[in-house]
């Protein structure tokens, strides 16, 4: 047993009042969840603590919060885990002077308030998953039997299909922060899950209308705070990438934020130099330098180039001129493997890893194991 | 020590004091860096959304360059490299046939990626490799009462697994740690896990502009004096779109944004001028009050 204290976030919006926090704190083992500490406190203390759950064992969706400001279900968390969480990503160490680790639990974010811990998920992230045609369409003639779908295609879309709608990735889209409009990671993974399908019909169709939306398919940042978000490994933002990579590259879909030529601009650009010459790709992103939309950007992004410029960010020679060239086999890449008729890929998820990677992106992670005894 | 050195595109590009910091800080670190001139842009996430092979070939590329130098590891200064290049390692790495598929398209050039290079941003190595004690040994103008805010962007601490951020490395409190290690105060404000909102400038200017507009504000309302990054494509948003930025926060901003090798240059004892600070939109020179600081001894 260890004692953990509970900050919790109060607030009735019918009552008028501010939003004030509450502190408690338990009595728990460090391998009791979060909800445990928090039905514990209502039974004992204070039963007026509002908070939604229900199957308790992390698949009904229902008890997504933020415990120090990391968003996930409170009945799949451990206090020792939730406690080991500084405010931000990762991990921190408990400050000195503290009694006993403390646990700041906060209602999710994107999504307003009912009372509480409990989030209006009808007005945000269930609007949103209604927005995107959330169900198969099938392909007519409906076979007399089954369908028959290659094993791959069926794994690949069991990620998205791992959503248990709990809302965690909305309540960390940094895009949805600024943009609520935005269809969001939770409505887009569900998108792919169509997409990906091969039974679905309507491939073009969703691609199109999500193109056709302003905050559809081009708002994502690619800020990954949903893939660390998600307590069910969904990781939204590939699937988000994935939608992408077959708009772009497979039906050729033209969207309404440039997205598409941004892609093919970049792409374009890395090609001819190598290294991204930013002039032209701003150009090209807008359609070109000739390009009516390019015009009116070009003029309204003037006074930052010529502050750039006066600075000597840049050169007028850097600006005009293209000082890297791409070396001749960067250039063959690019068109050997572009134009080979059919894209290959790797899906970390249907072929799963090999054995442990070692020393790939941080030699020291992989070779030291997490320590167990850490409450 | 010795590194296979990956400046990416944008330190060459729009933020050419990126570069030259590094290059003047590197030999105070004894670091010497062996450049990749001929290595290609890592594709910042878009090559690998047109193309999943192409990004990852590109990088197999940069990767088998690297490795063909005596330099321990590669290092980047941009975290946006790193994430994007710490993406298509995770898949050469995990699968041996797909790895020889994409050493495949580099045989012309002789050429070969052999499993589990390290590459670090400059951030994990001056932590990782440097020492926190070392640096702070070579500091010869302590950032006294510098208030400093920590912009990490995403790349570099997203998905934390995969970056390799965790209880043994919280490399998500680096740029804290460095802070505080060259005399420096962290401030901490709400947008120092955030996203500046640089990768949607050309899709959704709007929301693009009030994400980094929002979080320079929050540095202000926590009372800092400058911002301190790890990666070039923040600081566009942050510094170079800093005006139009504040016109979409509706507010005046004029929050100074600093590369990390400038940050630690200025503790290492060199000038604002030598590490470019006179080509950012937001002079520091002239917004910070140096007076307060033992930095105002440097020449402006």
């Amino acid at each position: 047993m260890a004692e953990y204290t509970l900050r919790i976030r109060r607030y009735d919006p019918q009552s008028g009042g501010a939003p004030r926090w509450d502190t408690h704190t338990v009595d728990l083992s460090p391998v009791q969840s979060v909800l445990d500490a928090i039905l514990k406190i209502k039974d004992d203390a204070d039963g007026s603590i509002g908070i939604r759950c229900s199957c308790q064992q992390a698949i009904c969706g229902s008890c997504g919060v933020r415990m120090n400001g990391k968003p996930g279900l409170a009945c799949n968390t451990h206090l020792r885990e939730a406690a080991a969480r500084g405010h931000g990503t990762g991990w921190n160490p408990p400050e000195e002077g503290q009694d006993s680790p403390v646990i700041t639990v906060e209602p999710m974010g994107n999504m307003p308030v009912i009372r509480d811990l409990i989030v209006d998920m009808d007005a945000v992230h269930w609007k949103k998953i209604q927005r995107v045609t959330p169900w198969l369409i099938n392909k007519q003639p409906v076979p007399e039997r089954e369908y028959i779908v290659p094993h791959e295609n069926m794994v690949d879309v069991t990620q998205p299909m791992a959503c248990i709608q709990c809302g965690a990735c909305v309540s960390d889209c940094l895009s949805m922060e600024v943009d609520p409009e935005f269809v969001g990671p939770a409505a887009l993974a569900k998108a792919y899950r169509f997409v990906g399908d091969p039974r679905d019909a309507q491939h073009r169709e969703r691609l199109n209308d999500l193109a056709a939306d302003r905050h559809g398919l081009y708002d994502c940042t690619h800020c990954f705070s949903c893939i660390d978000a998600c307590p069910k490994g969904v990781a939204p933002m590939s699937q988000i990438m994935r939608l992408r990579r077959i708009a772009g590259s497979d039906f050729d879909i033209k969207d309404r934020n440039n997205g598409y030529n941004h892609e093919h601009a970049f792409v374009k650009n890395i090609r001819k130099n190598g290294i991204l010459h930013e002039p032209d790709l701003l150009a090209d992103s807008y359609g070109g330098k000739f390009n009516p939309a390019a015009g009116k950007e070009l003029v309204s992004g003037l006074p930052t180039a010529l502050k750039g410029l006066a600075r000597g960010k840049m050169t007028p020679r850097t600006a005009l001129g293209h000082p890297h060239k791409a070396p001749a086999e960067v250039k063959k890449l690019f068109d050997a493997i572009d134009e080979k008729p059919k894209r290959y890929e790797l899906n970390l998820y249907v072929s799963g890893y090999e054995d442990e990677p070692e020393a790939s992106a941080s030699e020291a992670a992989a070779s030291t194991s997490k320590s167990e005894e850490q409450s | 020590m010795k590194v296979a050195y990956w400046p990416g595109c944008v330190s060459r590009g729009f933020t050419p004091e990126l570069h030259g910091s590094m290059a003047k800080v590197a030999p105070l670190l004894d670091i010497e860096l062996i450049e990749l001139d001929r290595a290609a842009c890592c594709g910042a996430g878009v090559i690998a959304e047109h193309n999943q092979e192409l990004a990852d070939t590109l990088n197999a590329r940069t990767f088998a360059l690297a490795q063909r130098t005596d330099g321990e590891l590669m290092m980047n200064i941009c975290s946006t490299c790193q994430g994007a290049q710490s993406e298509c390692q995770e898949r050469l790495d995990a699968n041996s046939e797909y790895r020889e598929h994409v050493n495949g398209n580099l045989t012309d050039e002789g050429l070969r990626y052999e499993r589990g290079l390290t590459n670090k941003n400059f951030l994990w190595l001056l932590v990782e490799n440097i020492g926190l004690d070392a640096l702070k040994a070579k500091v010869k103008r302590p950032l006294t009462d510098l208030r400093v805010g920590p912009f990490y962007g995403c790349y570099i601490i997203r998905p934390a697994e995969r970056l390799g951020v965790d209880e043994e490395h919280p490399r998500d409190r680096y740029l804290h740690q460095v802070i505080d290690a060259i005399g420096g105060t962290v401030i901490d404000y709400a947008g120092v896990y955030k996203c500046c909102g640089f990768p949607i400038i050309t899709m959704n200017k709007e929301a693009s502009l009030k994400q980094a507009g929002r979080h320079l504000g929050d540095a202000i309302d926590a009372e800092a004096d400058c911002l301190v990054v790890p990666c070039p494509l923040c600081h566009l948003n942050l510094d170079l779109q800093q005006p139009a930025a504040a016109k979409v926060a509706g507010r005046e901003l004029g929050m100074p944004v600093l590369h990390l090798p400038q940050l630690v240059g200025l503790a290492l004892g060199l000038s604002p001028k030598e590490l470019g600070m006179n080509k950012h939109i937001i002079k520091p020179t002239k917004v910070i009050d140096w007076s307060a600081s033992v930095v105002a001894a440097a020449p402006a």
